[in-house]
């Protein structure tokens, strides 16, 4: 199964992810990840979705998502090469003596420390799913109490669409 | 001649009258941009969240509405208006629980692509959300069965709503639009100002076609030993009936039309091979599967046409038209996809359309097949049968009448034995199969059609889910000749039964059905019973002849079943014959 990163171009409209999501969800297509948030333009929203299947899936997520009175636009993403990021929020057990040794990890990956608290650190990373994933793996160890991701949000490098 | 030219001018005069921009309630608005859609007959059902607009329609007479005695009464009625005269459909119902009770109609018509605009009230719009008396998010429930929806938040909104879901029902690939109007919209005022353009982003349907797949196209033809068309109900939407019947002559090529699609080619054609499929002809399924051209005009390869999708068509080159791009390739792999509205493209294909000349082994094969397999039953003198009966009743309307049916066998035996040769004549549920739907439908296309003479096939089981309608026929004179095939049975649920689940008769048998004929008169309606062939013709003549509805009952054989028959999981050349071979 091959993963594919589509944008979707939406009226800012009520309703519109429940159209979205809920086309995801009886045409049998898989959400991997969706994130949602304004776009350059003035009532349009952009819909970052990762998704898998074959080629043919592809095409008809695409074909069905253009139904959609309020779908403006579908671009395939990862068809070219793109800028794909990922915020994760992740609270990790931390006793003073083990601090150290989980800042060393947030500076190894360039993440932040965003709060501390008597018995944990909150650390914050941005990057890559795979990045965000061998983060959490190494934080692990340590025990995290809590962890929020925001799912990838996209565009596409340069000049290409 | 005047009397007319005083209604046109009265028309005209009124439209003008509607135009004027005023200060109006929202329900107002709503009855005012209806008559300026066109519409001339609106189902419907009032309750709290409407009353505002039953309260505007109070004396208002510049448009029908038909009171009905179930909302999915209502519905199937506008979904048999819409089918049968190429009109939008239109039906009002409440809030919360008239809502719910649309939704079996309004899944029917957007599986077979019906335009029909949907309103339903829905409470206040401070209440929305707090489960209030006859809530219901009738919008989030629908949304997968419209092709869209609105709710409605301000009244300044709703002329533009109204015009948009007009248009986005019946452009493009059609469907049913949903419009959830809450109370106090339809209370308040502002100043209506018709809308008479449409513009929506991210809305356009494409007509025309790419000029180099149609090419491609045609040289397939040329190249084509063994062709087919398959045309569907797409062909009656797009008003291209004429345009197949053009490019199926000029091309020579043979033609099977889908359960929808009847009626878009004249049944009596040498060229035509009938209806494919589960129930299909003997002649048109061996012909898919021997095809090495199949041109697919307007229909969705439903898995009731194909069969066992892996084994379909196994040597054919596949073109498919179709206006909306997502049929292309969803079930069948396409070697030729040609995205446009199906009048056009056939259109532009008649400029360059040739006779396919390699294929004439092919005619003359198939031509032969058709001869030798053609529906057949076996016929008794003691018991009524079925096909039989559908039979009759083509040839006493000369295959004129507009038929509706229900769902289950005697639909199947209808799209067997009854003869279609014109467009909108045929009015069933193809795509979600929907019991209950074939009377009220009836309705619906005769207030489409008055003159027209109107019979709507059922079977017992489906007549009882909607026969309260019977009641909307006797009080506004609805000339509808209703046939029950009563063979006191769920006949296709027995026959499935009988022939994949070893006899094991569950729960079908329909016994304490009323006495039909007391039913209707129970009702007003005037009702005939046959038990024989002596007494099916004459009590069928005197229905004809009688000026209203008429329920006819005709007592057919229990045991018998629709033939040719695939099982599901074969492919359609795999048919059980039956014992008429």
């Amino acid at each position: 199964m091959i993963k594919h990163t589509i944008a979707v171009i939406v009226n800012d409209q009520p309703g519109v992810l429940q159209r979205v999501s809920g086309l995801f969800g009886r045409r049998g297509f898989n959400i991997e990840s969706i994130t949602v948030g304004t776009s350059e333009e003035v009532g349009l929203s952009r819909m970052v979705i990762v998704t898998t299947g074959d080629e043919q899936t592809l095409e008809q997520i695409t074909k069905q998502l253009y139904k959609l009175i309020d779908v403006i636009k579908v671009i395939h993403l990862s068809s070219n090469p793109i800028v794909a990021r990922e915020l994760a929020l992740i609270k990790v057990s931390a006793e003073p003596a083990a601090r150290p040794e989980i800042f060393g990890v947030v500076e190894t990956f360039r993440a932040a420390v965003v709060d501390i608290g008597t018995h944990s650190v909150m650390v914050q990373v941005v990057g890559d799913t795979e990045k965000i994933d061998a983060m959490v793996e190494l934080l692990k160890p340590y025990g995290i109490r809590e962890l929020s991701r925001t799912g990838v949000t996209a565009l596409n490098r340069g000049n290409s669409r | 001649m005047v009397t007319q030219n005083a209604t046109l001018k009265s028309k005209e005069e009124l439209m003008e009258k509607l135009r004027q921009p005023e200060v109006i309630t929202g329900s107002e608005i709503l009855l005012r941009s209806l008559v300026l859609e066109g519409v001339d007959c609106v189902f419907g059902y009032p309750g709290g969240a409407v009353l505002y607009i039953y309260d505007a329609m109070h004396g208002f007479s510049d448009f029908n509405h038909v009171l009905t005695r179930h909302e999915q009464g209502a519905i199937h009625a506008a979904d048999g208006y819409a089918r049968a005269s190429g009109k939008v459909g239109v039906c009002i119902a409440t809030s919360g629980p008239g809502a719910t009770n649309l939704v079996t109609g309004i899944a029917t018509a957007y599986m077979d692509s019906v335009p029909l605009v949907v309103i339903t009230g829905n409470v206040i719009s401070s209440l929305i959300g707090t489960d209030a008396f006859q809530e219901a998010d009738i919008t989030g429930i629908t949304m997968p069965i419209t092709k869209h929806s609105y709710l409605v938040r301000d009244v300044e909104d709703l002329p533009r709503i109204i015009h948009e879901a007009f248009h986005i029902a019946n452009t493009g690939r059609k469907g049913p639009v949903l419009i959830d109007i809450p109370k106090d919209v339809s209370a308040n005022k502002t100043l209506f100002k018709p809308v008479t353009e449409v513009s929506i982003r991210g809305y356009n349907p494409t007509v025309s076609p790419n000029k180099l797949q149609v090419d491609k196209m045609i040289k397939a033809i040329a190249e084509a030993e063994r062709p087919l068309i398959l045309a569907g109900g797409g062909v009656i939407y797009s008003g291209a009936h004429e345009e197949l019947h053009e490019f199926v002559k000029k091309t020579d090529i043979p033609i099977t039309t889908t359960l929808l699609g009847l009626g878009a080619f004249p049944s009596g054609d040498d060229l035509f091979l009938g209806m494919p499929g589960m129930h299909g002809t003997y002649t048109a399924n061996k012909s898919i599967q021997k095809a090495d051209l199949l041109i697919n005009i307007g229909a969705r390869f439903d898995d009731r046409v194909t069969g066992k999708l892996s084994g379909f068509a196994p040597h054919a080159k596949i073109i498919h038209i179709d206006i909306d791009p997502a049929e292309i390739g969803k079930n069948v792999p396409t070697d030729i996809p040609i995205v446009g509205d199906v009048k056009t493209v056939l259109q532009i294909a008649n400029l360059q359309a040739k006779r396919a000349e390699k294929a004439d082994a092919w005619r003359a094969e198939l031509l032969a097949s058709k001869a030798q397999y053609p529906f057949s039953y076996k016929d008794s003198e003691d018991e009524l049968k079925p096909q039989w009966v559908v039979e009759m009743l083509h040839e006493t309307t000369n295959g004129d009448a507009i038929v509706t049916t229900d769902v289950g066998q005697h639909q199947m035996w209808a799209a067997q034995f009854y003869k279609f040769n014109k467009p909108r004549s045929w009015v069933t549920s193809g795509g979600l199969g929907t019991m209950g739907f074939g009377f009220p439908s009836a309705i619906g296309a005769q207030m489409a059609n008055p003159d027209r003479l109107v019979i709507s096939i059922n079977g017992d089981g489906g007549m009882q889910m909607c026969a309260q309608e019977l009641a909307i026929c006797a009080i506004n004179n609805i000339p509808v000749k209703v046939v029950i095939l009563n063979n006191q049975v769920l006949g296709m649920v027995r026959q499935w039964q009988e022939l994949i689940y070893d006899n094991r008769y569950s729960h079908i048998d329909l016994s304490g059905s009323p006495d039909f004929v007391k039913l209707s008169e129970a009702y007003g309606v005037k009702g005939f019973r046959a038990t024989n062939k002596e007494e099916a013709k004459a009590v069928w003549e005197e229905a004809l002849r009688h000026p209203g509805p008429a329920v006819v009952e005709f007592v057919v054989r229990k045991e018998e079943n629709v033939y040719p028959m695939v099982a599901q999981g074969s492919t359609i050349d795999e048919m059980i014959m039956g014992d008429a071979e």
